[in-house]
């Protein structure tokens, strides 16, 4: 049986085939002993600290916001080594790999973020790295692929079903349950099967609570809302869970609406998703009427995945958090803003957020403190967006 | 309506009196289109059968591997609805009254349906049990009490890397027979099962686990005999059986021909 609570509410659980169960078993073991493990804490914390560069900076805006009484800040885990939050919980997994005694890794990814921060811990610690990743991703992102490789990292294409994220999870799940006693599935968001939801977010909780830190030492007080996006919602949760026993602060998450959710192609699970099970967990997923997966749209691929994770459903559905949704070309807005205001290049998932901040802080009332989450920097994205706003397009120079 | 006749143990008690196993293929329901699948199942019995395993085509299986990805794409490539599967199984049952029918299937399947009518469901359709791929032991009572109103076995998962208090809980819960993994891994024929050693087998029987029938990895009449030799129940054949289907979609006829041959070769390998 479990030592932690495999379940948020009714949502999580352990869905997987009885062959994976010793290996979650041993996770979980792993994971509660280091936990109270001060030598385990303090090579997790050393390497936040002089390898990723923790902790990352708190930027107040200085143009964003018109009211001069509303303030908006900008929590910057784009600054982490790697250029996302990633870094944070694969460190932690990694680390876990090295206690149980393995030598190998095996991680799916979709942009590429969560496989370039598995390959980069794989190789500082000498683990063995298998990323699968979709055909059609390996495509799309082919900078992404590169650098897993130069990092020693074997990329293997996914072709079966839809050949995208879920389905490298798939094929990831398949490997692991040939493989576990020697491999640790180094799963990459806050979703799947217990105890990766809770794992995941307790190895990403420093940037709520240096959020915290940060906002106390500035302000004097804690902030009126934090936002983040939610794919799977692991820099969410990350950024939630030291404020989830704080009623004053609202917690906003923000969901890829990709062309609108009134369209199909969209990817926001929760908004518009229904109950069921995918990856090992009961949360709002994208289905048909019959529980076959829906395919979820966004044009950022990191919240291109048609669940979420199962605690993001419970706070959800308790009201504790609210999730809301922005589209495809909110976002985009966004990230030109950001870039030509700020100097600072987000990447598509964290423009959602900042989308949605950006509005919020418009309407917001004086003295009103909201951090947004900039997960990532947009690196990744400019020969996607360059390909979107097109050759003619000159910045915001000669049209402000 | 439940199903008030025990055909598992039906089954198991005949073919104990003729001193020999049980084999049991498996095929995907709706591959590669609902009324080949019933010709497909047909031949199956025709062939020998002691029972089917049957599944229902999800869009993401995670314990399968290609073999049986690719036939629930197939099925799925004409959008075959969960209804229509069960119309299948209806058909076949109508044809046999006798042989056991399970479903091996993923849980978001039957969570979609509802848990209670997806079991009734496949009560009124003759099926007599359920397997659910990814649903442990650890989250199957809410699945087993369902079942045990409509009158459907909930078959358990015996891993080869099952812990004694995991036997023992498959002992206390088990009904019909007890899948036992051949091997670790997703199913497929590319990589062979491998006969489990006495000692899985005799705490087996220790536990009084259901009947155990050994799957993933069998596709020879060899490894049949093999898995009767050391103890199992019979031999599960899932793979092998879809490969026949796969290497002649485009004339049925040799197909049907060839999985009748197969079924029979490979149940002449079960004698004791």
């Amino acid at each position: 049986m479990n030592h932690l609570d495999s379940k948020f509410g009714e949502y999580g659980g352990m869905y997987v085939p009885e062959l994976l169960i010793p290996a979650l078993d041993q996770l979980e073991q792993a994971f509660i002993d280091a936990q109270k493990d001060p030598e385990f804490q303090a090579e997790f914390m050393g390497l936040l600290k002089d390898y990723a560069g923790r902790p990352t900076a708190m930027t107040l805006t200085r143009n964003l916001v018109s009211n001069p009484k509303v303030k908006l800040y900008l929590k910057r885990e784009d600054l982490l080594h790697g250029g996302a939050h990633k870094t944070n919980q694969v460190l932690g997994q990694a680390l876990l790999t090295k206690r149980m005694g393995k030598t190998e890794v095996i991680a799916e990814t979709g942009a590429g973020q969560h496989g370039v921060a598995t390959a980069l811990a794989c190789a500082l610690m000498g683990l063995k790295a298998r990323i699968y990743m979709g055909a059609k991703d390996v495509e799309r992102q082919a900078p992404n692929v590169f650098r897993m490789r130069l990092m020693g990292a074997e990329v293997i294409p996914v072709t079966a079903g839809s050949g995208t994220l879920k389905d490298a999870v798939n094929e990831a799940m398949r490997d692991w349950s040939a493989s576990y006693d020697k491999a640790h599935y180094l799963l990459g968001t806050a979703a799947g099967p217990h105890p990766f939801p809770t794992i995941v977010r307790e190895f990403h909780r420093m940037i709520g609570e240096e959020t915290r830190a940060q906002i106390l030492e500035k302000e004097g007080r804690l902030p009126d809302a934090v936002v983040a996006c939610v794919g799977g919602g692991s820099n969410a949760i990350g950024m939630f869970a030291d404020f989830i026993d704080e009623p004053s602060v609202r917690l906003v998450g923000v969901e890829p609406a990709g062309k609108g959710v009134h369209t199909k192609e969209h990817g926001a699970a929760l908004g518009k998703g229904t109950t069921g099970i995918l990856h090992g967990a009961y949360s709002y997923i994208m289905q048909d009427e019959d529980g076959q997966i829906e395919e979820s749209y966004s044009v950022s691929a990191g919240l291109d995945y048609p669940a979420v994770g199962p605690q993001h459903a419970y706070l959800s559905d308790i009201g504790r958090a609210e999730y809301v949704s922005v589209t495809d070309e909110e976002a985009l807005i966004a990230f030109q803003i950001l870039s030509r205001k700020e100097g600072i290049i987000p990447a598509l998932e964290s423009s959602h957020a900042l989308a949605h901040g950006l509005n919020m802080a418009d309407e917001a009332e004086d003295d009103t403190i909201i951090v947004v989450n900039l997960s990532g920097r947009g690196d990744k994205d400019l020969a996607h967006v360059h390909s979107i706003l097109g050759d003619a397009f000159t910045g915001g120079a000669d049209n402000d | 309506m439940t199903n008030t006749i025990d055909r598992y143990s039906n089954m198991f008690k005949k073919l104990d009196q003729d001193k020999q196993g049980a084999f049991v293929p498996f095929v995907m329901v709706g591959d590669p289109d609902a009324d080949t699948s019933v010709d497909i199942i047909n031949a199956l019995i025709e062939g020998g059968a002691d029972a089917l395993e049957l599944g229902f085509p999800y869009s993401d299986p995670i314990a399968d591997g290609p073999t049986i990805q690719n036939a629930a794409i197939r099925a799925l490539s004409h959008k075959i609805k969960t209804t229509e599967c069960f119309e299948v199984i209806k058909k076949v049952r109508e044809a046999d009254k006798e042989i056991p029918i399970g479903l091996l299937l993923y849980s978001n399947l039957v969570l979609k349906r509802g848990i209670e009518k997806f079991y009734q469901d496949a009560a009124d359709a003759g099926v007599d049990s359920i397997l659910i791929a990814d649903v442990p032991l650890r989250e199957a009572d809410r699945f087993i009490a369902v079942a045990e109103q409509t009158g459907i076995k909930q078959i358990l998962i015996a891993p080869p890397n099952a812990s004694d208090e995991t036997l023992a809980e498959i002992g206390k819960k088990s009904q019909g027979y007890t899948y036992l993994l051949g091997r670790a891994g997703v199913t497929g024929a590319e990589t062979a099962v491998s006969i489990p050693a006495s000692d899985l087998i005799n705490k087996l029987a220790q536990y009084k686990v259901a009947p155990p029938l050994l799957g993933f990895g069998i596709s020879t009449p060899e490894q049949v005999a093999d898995a009767i030799k050391s103890g199992a129940a019979g031999a599960i054949s899932g793979s092998a059986t879809v490969n026949i289907i796969a290497e002649n979609l485009g004339q049925p006829e040799v197909m049907l021909e060839k999985l009748k041959t197969f079924v029979s070769n490979m149940k002449a390998a079960t004698s004791k």
